[in-house]
């Protein structure tokens, strides 16, 4: 497993690999809206948490069709499914190797690009706990929905359309905790529900995935 | 040791082969032959379980099993022995280095598999089989795009899984160079295609 997930890593930071693309994306999301909403603090600052979510959401649904489908074109997730490890293994390494390359770095990068949206300073430990606890549901629900459109021509937009749906919990509490911690609200509601999700994604999906990739290798 | 009775396989609900009943023993190779189409490969995908069988049983235990498909599962931006030595940990981590002499890829062994030619390739995932360590091989066309001195090394490589107790059942159209081999001609067990009648049955 351990191989699994280091390959993993060092086929995203090679040249060609899926590293970057969410980061960048995320970044010029959140320089190109301070342009786009005019420089009035007070908006800014009301928009923010919102807008941090919404791109690093985004930047997540990038790269997700890309945890299965490389590994089904080149033949590996047919090797994959037959070596001793189980294929429910392989799902929550698959999704934790594309938090490690997506939904960690936007973690770290997100305070400084809050600094472009005027994010009130209360407001930036509570951003960076909100994404720790709920980029992993990102990865965890995406790693599902690629592993549901395997095989499929043109499963990306099928894909966008199946997991939209399903990020929107983790996006209205993310944000939520974020909006409250700005206002210095009690937010521990939306902080426990937003664990909730990405704990009971992390118990539930790798099977529902596996099972998946099953139907579709047939 | 596989042994299949009144086994079924089914291609996207179709079934292509019916009352497969055979059993391969240890030391022993079996090459299904048939023309394109006759449910070569759909019988390997049951056999290594990554469809269920529409009929009848297959016995085979999953750990077992190293299947080679047409695709070699090879990461074009690892190198050679990257790519090798991820295959041998996920299967509990024996030396690569017998599987890259066996099959001459000593020299390629920094080489990205994106660089190789079609032949090297099919000889680094044939490689693969031998660091699985896993008695029974299911090869799916082994020797496409293999010249004939590669063929011989492959030819080698079964002999020498044969010798030690392995088993293995191989789809080619190729001569492969193992006369003591069992041929399964395929044709017989054939399901038989049920035709449509054309229009004329509407109107009748």
């Amino acid at each position: 497993m351990k191989a699994l997930l280091l390959r993993d890593l060092r086929l995203a930071f090679r040249s060609g690999g899926g590293f970057g693309l969410g980061l960048a994306f995320f970044f010029l999301l959140s320089v190109l809206v301070p342009l786009g909403v005019g420089p009035e603090g007070g908006t800014l600052s009301r928009i923010a948490p919102g807008i941090l979510w919404v791109g690093a959401l985004l930047a997540c649904l990038l790269s997700l069709d890309r945890i299965f489908a490389l590994d089904h074109e080149d033949g590996s997730l047919d090797l994959l499914a037959t070596a001793p490890i189980p294929l429910e293994a392989v799902v929550a390494v698959k999704a934790l190797a594309h938090w490690i390359v997506t939904g960690l770095p936007l973690t770290l990068i997100a305070p400084g690009l809050a600094i472009f949206l005027n994010l009130p300073p209360a407001g930036y430990p509570w951003l960076v706990l909100s994404l720790l606890l709920g980029t992993p549901a990102l990865s965890i629900i995406g790693a599902f929905g690629a592993a549901l459109t395997v095989g499929l021509r043109r499963g990306g937009l099928l894909l966008s359309l199946l997991v939209l749906p399903l990020y929107v919990p983790t996006l209205i509490f993310g944000g939520e905790v974020v909006r409250r911690g700005a206002e210095h609200m009690a937010l521990a509601t939306p902080l426990a529900l937003l664990a909730a999700i990405s704990l009971g994604a992390a118990a539930l999906l790798p099977f529902a995935a596996a099972s998946a990739i099953r139907v579709n290798l047939r | 040791m596989l042994s299949l009775s009144n086994l079924a396989v089914a291609r996207g609900g179709v079934t292509v082969l019916r009352g497969l009943t055979l059993t391969v023993a240890p030391g022993e190779a079996l090459i299904l032959r048939g023309p394109n189409g006759s449910g070569k490969t759909t019988l390997l995908r049951t056999l290594a379980g990554l469809q269920p069988p529409a009929e009848g049983t297959c016995d085979l235990p999953a750990d077992s099993v190293a299947y080679a498909a047409h695709a070699d599962g090879l990461k074009s931006t690892l190198t050679v022995s990257e790519n090798l030595s991820f295959w041998s940990r996920i299967y509990g981590g024996p030396a690569i280095d017998p599987a890259l002499r066996a099959l001459d890829l000593t020299p390629l062994t920094r080489r990205r598999a994106g660089e190789l030619s079609a032949g090297q390739k099919r000889r680094l995932g044939l490689a693969r089989l031998l660091v699985t360590g896993r008695p029974v091989w299911l090869l799916d066309e082994p020797t496409v795009s293999l010249d004939v001195a590669s063929v011989a090394m492959f030819a080698d490589a079964v002999r020498g899984h044969l010798a030690t107790g392995g088993l293995a059942v191989i789809a080619t159209h190729v001569d492969l160079g193992l006369p003591e081999a069992r041929v399964l001609d395929l044709g017989p067990y054939r399901a038989r295609v049920i035709q449509s009648t054309g229009f004329d049955e509407a109107f009748t």
